[in-house]
């Protein structure tokens, strides 16, 4: 079973590299703040696979504070950064 | 290998398959919209699935409880934030795409 | 084993190298919002790396204050740098921002110099091999009333460290104060979404700040983890349109401020009293007395980081007819 938790941590980081492509390809700037949301929940799921694969339970409490945190980056981005340019950088 | 095993075998492969499936609709879909309706598939079912996967091999339902929980979190956080990204998103005037 | 071995090095190079493109982007991006996102991804990563390094504690931190509060704080800046860059006095006067004098160009550029030498010369002359600290730390574990080395060393052996840590988040606090008020202006209605997410989730944040604090003590956990946490759910409180009501806005708001700092002095005082050693605890009563001050340093710790994302002095209309 270990070698599946850590192939499957290995695939969702394989998964994390690809979504950076839409980081920094945008266009809008919602677009950019949704993959690093994915990228949040994905890096849940990392730990919680290497807690397992390793053994080591304070991990768990790594992903807790991540799945706590998960909202409030994006929340300071709905409320405080978004621009309205976002709609005329729209050109895909 | 037993049952146990199979099934969280079975439950983290169909979780992972999600999560793909996210990071691909986040790539390939065409506007924002689409692309929330993508990564909210991650978000929910792919996290679910692997915590439910990881569940099954917990040794206390303590163990197991944390695991639901941080779910019930991610399902929160990420529900709610999708909906204020495309509330904004239409507030803004950003464009649904058409065909 | 050997497939374990080879997943976990292929991980480490993927996400070392990951790191290092990231890190690359995010410096080199024109595009300052793009560049945010893209150093929020990094501390995500740089979690990873950590929980991979082995060191838990430092994951909690990097999980709490990197991938979730330096966020929100950049994402602030660049919503108030956006407001002065269409300041049109600096559209007109383009000259007026940059700097006249020469000396104030030298001057810096010689201290970081000085700084970059002094560091080289440091890491020079470290001896080529070392055992590390670590065995010495577990030796000592017993006498220093916890059981987690971490904060064992933060706390105890070298508590005179975290001591000016509290007092440099503070001394970054009176420097934002010293600038401004806050905007005396309230966020927008947060709406029914928002406002659920605020009430399910500041609870949560905090019950779990007291979490980290108390596992602390024989787990990763501890009070920069708490404090971070706490920090987190007065962030959310201040982005749903909440504010401190003005009758806490002055005296007590300043003492929860304080009270960490102000606590280790006191500690500082009274192990040098009894023990005559610099926090220096008597081995039966280290374990309550870095919990006393854990506690105070969360609370100080987590009120700051909330305060520096207001990013003013909190004040009513009262006090600003007295100024």
């Amino acid at each position: 079973m270990q070698i599946l938790y850590l192939a499957l941590a290995l695939f969702l980081l394989v998964n994390l590299g690809a979504g950076m492509w839409r980081i920094l390809r945008g266009p809008t700037a919602a677009d950019r703040m949704m993959a690093a949301q994915l990228f949040g929940t994905t890096a849940v799921a990392v730990l919680l696979l290497l807690a397992q694969a390793t053994g080591k339970p304070a991990l768990s409490d790594v992903a807790l504070v991540f799945a706590l945190l998960a909202a409030v980056t994006t929340v300071a981005f709905v409320r405080r950064a978004w621009t309205d340019q976002g709609a005329n950088n729209e050109s895909e | 290998m037993n049952p146990n095993d199979t099934l969280s075998t079975a439950l983290l492969i169909a979780g992972a398959i999600f999560f793909l499936a996210g990071t691909v609709g986040l790539l390939r879909f065409p506007d924002v919209y689409t692309r929330l309706h993508a990564i909210t598939k991650a978000d929910n079912v792919g996290l679910g699935l692997v915590v439910m996967g990881l569940a099954v091999q917990a040794e206390t339902w303590a163990e197991a409880g944390k695991l639901l929980l941080i779910w019930c979190l991610v399902l929160l956080a990420g529900a709610s934030v999708s909906h204020l990204i495309a509330r904004g998103a239409l507030t803004r005037g950003i464009k649904l795409w058409r065909r | 084993m050997e497939a374990v071995t080879l997943l976990q090095w292929t991980f480490d190079i993927l996400l070392g190298l990951g790191l290092l493109w990231l890190a690359w982007q995010a410096l080199t991006s024109p595009d300052l919002f793009k560049g945010i996102v893209l150093f929020i991804a990094f501390g995500l990563l740089m979690a990873l790396a950590w929980v991979r390094l082995d060191a838990p504690d430092i994951a909690l931190a990097e999980a709490g204050i990197g991938a979730g509060l330096t966020g929100a704080l950049l994402l602030a800046a660049f919503a108030k740098l956006r407001t002065v860059k269409t300041n049109r006095d600096i559209a007109e006067h383009p000259e007026k921002g940059k700097l006249k004098n020469r000396s104030l160009q030298f001057w810096p550029a010689a201290l970081l110099l000085v700084v970059a030498a002094g560091l080289g010369y440091a890491v020079l002359s470290l001896p080529p091999y070392a055992t590390g600290l670590s065995s010495e730390v577990d030796a000592n574990l017993n006498a220093s009333g916890v059981s987690n080395p971490v904060t064992a060393v933060l706390l105890n052996f070298r508590g005179y460290d975290t001591m000016l840590e509290m007092f440099v988040l503070l001394l970054a606090l009176l420097g934002v104060w010293s600038l401004e008020g806050s905007a005396l202006t309230r966020e927008a209605l947060p709406g029914p979404v928002l406002n659920t997410l605020t009430r399910v989730l500041t609870p949560m944040l905090i019950l779990v700040a007291a979490y980290l604090l108390w596992v602390g003590a024989h787990a990763p956990g501890g009070a920069f983890q708490a404090g971070s946490v706490l920090g987190a759910a007065g962030v959310l409180l201040l982005l749903s349109g909440w504010r401190l009501p003005s009758n806490l806005a002055a005296m007590p708001l300043r003492l929860t401020l304080v009270a960490g700092p102000a606590i280790f002095v006191a500690m500082v005082v009274l192990t040098m009293l009894i023990e005559g050693r610099l926090l220096e605890y008597p081995p039966e009563q280290a374990g309550i007395l870095m919990l006393f001050l854990e506690t105070a340093a969360t609370l100080s710790i987590g009120v700051t980081l909330a305060a520096l994302f207001l990013g003013g002095r909190p004040q009513n209309k009262n006090n600003k007819e007295h100024t």
